[in-house]
């Protein structure tokens, strides 16, 4: 066994009657390494936190944790600490009440009980609250002792599913930088279920992006953003979502994207294969990838385009561009004073851009 | 602190403003509204409806019998006199017992705390095992408890007189204790199956990585979150079973009669004259246990079945 793997799943499989939620699933997760399950709702992130928890039976495969298979194991076994999407503190008990209940139910000593408590109370800096009850804690706070039952277990994995989703923007915001810095803190193996991008990209030493049960791809955030591996991520990560034009890659006078009557000069992009493939493909560039004004006579490749629709964020402006019948998204500096019906001229580079072949959609 | 006071001075600002004409804040209601007379008129009425036929048990109970043949069932005792009540309850006579109701009183109370406390328990583990531990045919059985609570009684008596004579229970409380068990079941398991249904699973599944069993979920997590459920069911069969009349005939005999056969015994006695203040005394009297649960646990059981005890 790899002794710097904190967690290793195999040949996972997970079927509810003839429905298959986990398919064939394979994942390793390294000693300290903070993993980000995302996707959308239904790909089964979810499920595959509870098989890792043990909260649900597996159909097929094998799980271990801390190289100890874990399959038939129950949850509190395991060496897990988890935290829920609805905090799930136990009502009737106050948040000290809710820290130890697990430490009870080892048997551990009252003297090393009181210990933990205090110990995770005061890393989450929940210590005047200790005596209170749920109910009287707000969302933030709630989350925060949640975390801290997870905390007093002295587990090496923590699963997070969800946790922040309940909370308003502002709290989530906070609380992401405090999961954040507690990892640094604690350097425990940590798998996290988000459907928020956002939260998997400041989070995660890698990101697994989920789809019908499988993992499509397993990277760093900064892979993921730039190299997605197919269309699905492509379009999945950054919003607004990335632009695709539908045509077709084509040799002579260099290796050239055509799309209707426009064609792309494709030197500098990077294929996948060092030998350039040809044939019907798809383009993508990202909206903070495309250029206007007088950067963008000086890309490489250039359109001329009418603004549709103008999205001031303040930070930037998102503006829609219709160029040869297509509509773009294009980011703009947040000062950009630009109106609905102006000219624009946009332009971005082959570097940045994405080429995913029609049929599979893997990237070219 | 220093929102609260900027935004009252802020009101206070805008009242000074002479420009404000018109409605303004709260509409005004009328209290002698056409809505207000048909909801306390309604109200009123079905209470009347409701509460003259106690206030003719009580005021005829508190009459001696000369009065009462006087025929005013409607007007206030003259002279108020507990002597039918004491008659009721220690010296009316049923067959060759003359100890008035409190043997059944008595009775009842030995029939009604172990059928309440019995069936509550099994039920609520019931429940809680077919919300949360889905085991294989777990539905299955969940379906045929409650077509149970469809099958009617008279159905099913005469096989239970037997399946007890075979057991050696027939005529015993404790057979009767069985019998207001488990025809108590089906209704109280659907009743607790929802309630812990509609617990958030994931309350369940933290317990779980907490390292609790199924005991440990139930009595530290389950239980103590329940009480408003508890309540209901309690309130259920403590009416269910004190009123039963149909079980206590059927399955015991004479001197084990629970209070309401008693009460039927006492009133339809055919011997001498029909004595109506006793029979009216003896009547609250075999009411009030039920009255009283209802004064006490009146909120929790609002609460119980808002709780969603009702649905689904």
């Amino acid at each position: 066994m790899e002794n710097n793997l904190s967690i290793s799943i195999k040949n996972l499989a997970l079927s509810f009657g003839a429905l298959d939620v986990l398919k064939d699933l394979n994942l390793d997760v390294g000693r300290g390494e903070f993993l980000v399950l995302l996707g959308s709702s239904g790909c089964g992130k979810s499920t595959l936190l509870n098989c890792i928890a043990g909260l649900l039976d597996v159909s097929d495969g094998q799980i271990f944790i801390g190289g100890r298979n874990v399959t038939w194991e129950e949850p509190s076994q395991r060496g897990i600490g988890m935290v829920f999407q609805s905090y799930a503190l136990y009502p009737q008990m106050t948040v000290a009440g809710n820290l130890s209940f697990g430490l009870k139910n080892a048997g551990l000593p009252k003297a090393e009980i009181e210990e933990r408590v205090n110990r995770a109370a005061k890393i989450l800096q929940i210590e005047p609250l200790l005596k209170r009850k749920p109910a009287a804690l707000s969302g933030g706070q709630r989350q925060r002792a949640a975390i801290g039952r997870a905390l007093v277990r002295d587990a090496d994995v923590f699963l997070f599913d969800e946790p922040l989703s309940n909370l308003d923007a502002k709290l989530r915001a906070d609380l992401r930088v405090e999961i954040k810095q507690l990892h640094q803190k604690l350097s425990n193996t940590m798998i996290y279920v988000t459907h928020d991008q956002i939260e998997a990209m400041t989070l995660a030493d890698r990101i697994a992006i989920m789809r019908g049960g499988q993992i499509l791809q397993l990277a760093t955030p900064n892979e993921i953003y730039n190299r997605p591996a197919n269309k699905y991520v492509a379009e999945f990560i950054g919003s607004p979502t990335m632009n695709f034009f539908d045509g077709e890659i084509i040799a002579g006078d260099g290796l050239r994207f055509s799309s209707g009557d426009q064609a792309f000069p494709l030197e500098g992009y990077s294929f996948q294969d060092a030998t350039p493939v040809q044939g019907p493909a798809w383009f993508g560039i990202r909206p903070e990838h495309m250029s206007t004004g007088q950067e963008a006579e000086t890309s490489k490749i250039r359109l001329d385009g009418r603004i549709e629709l103008v999205e001031p964020l303040g930070s930037d402006t998102l503006a829609r561009v219709s160029a040869d019948g297509r509509s773009l998204w294009v980011r703009m500096d947040g000062q950009a004073s630009v109106r609905d019906g102006d000219s624009i001229a946009i332009g971005f580079d082959p570097e940045r851009a994405n080429l995913f072949d029609k049929t599979s959609e893997n990237r070219l | 602190m220093g929102n609260v006071t900027r935004t009252a001075a802020e009101i206070q600002l805008a009242s000074a403003r002479p420009e404000m004409t018109g409605p303004r804040g709260r509409k005004p209601r009328k209290a002698l509204s056409r809505r207000n007379i048909m909801i306390y008129g309604t109200l009123i009425i079905v209470s009347l409806y409701y509460l003259l036929p106690l206030y003719v048990m009580i005021v005829t109970s508190l009459k001696g019998m000369p009065e009462i043949r006087l025929g005013n069932i409607f007007s206030p005792p003259v002279e108020i006199t507990f002597q039918p009540w004491v008659k009721a309850w220690a010296e009316a006579c049923t067959g060759l017992n003359c100890d008035g109701l409190s043997r059944g009183f008595f009775n009842s109370v030995r029939i009604l705390i172990p059928s309440v406390l019995l069936s509550i328990a099994i039920a609520s583990v019931n429940g809680y095992a077919l919300a949360n531990w889905r085991f294989k045919g777990s539905e299955t059985f969940f379906t045929i408890l409650i077509v149970g609570a469809f099958i009617p009684y008279q159905v099913m008596i005469y096989p239970i007189v037997i399946m007890l004579r075979e057991i050696g229970l027939y005529g015993s409380l404790t057979g009767l204790v069985i019998v207001h068990t488990i025809f108590g079941m089906p209704i109280l398991t659907l009743l607790f199956r929802n309630y812990f249904a509609s617990v958030p699973q994931e309350l369940f599944k933290a317990a779980r990585v907490d390292g609790a069993g199924f005991w440990g979920i139930y009595f530290r997590i389950m239980v103590p979150m329940s009480l408003p459920i508890f309540v209901v069911a309690m309130i259920l069969q403590v009416t269910g079973i004190w009123n039963d009349f149909l079980f206590g005939v059927i399955y015991t005999k004479p001197d084990l009669y629970p209070m309401t056969v008693q009460l039927n015994n006492i009133v339809n006695s055919t011997q001498g004259v029909k004595e109506y203040n006793v029979n009216m005394a003896a009547t609250i009297l075999t009411g009030l246990v039920p009255l009283t649960i209802y004064f006490i646990s009146g909120k929790l059981f609002v609460r119980g079945i808002a709780a969603g005890a009702v649905k689904g």
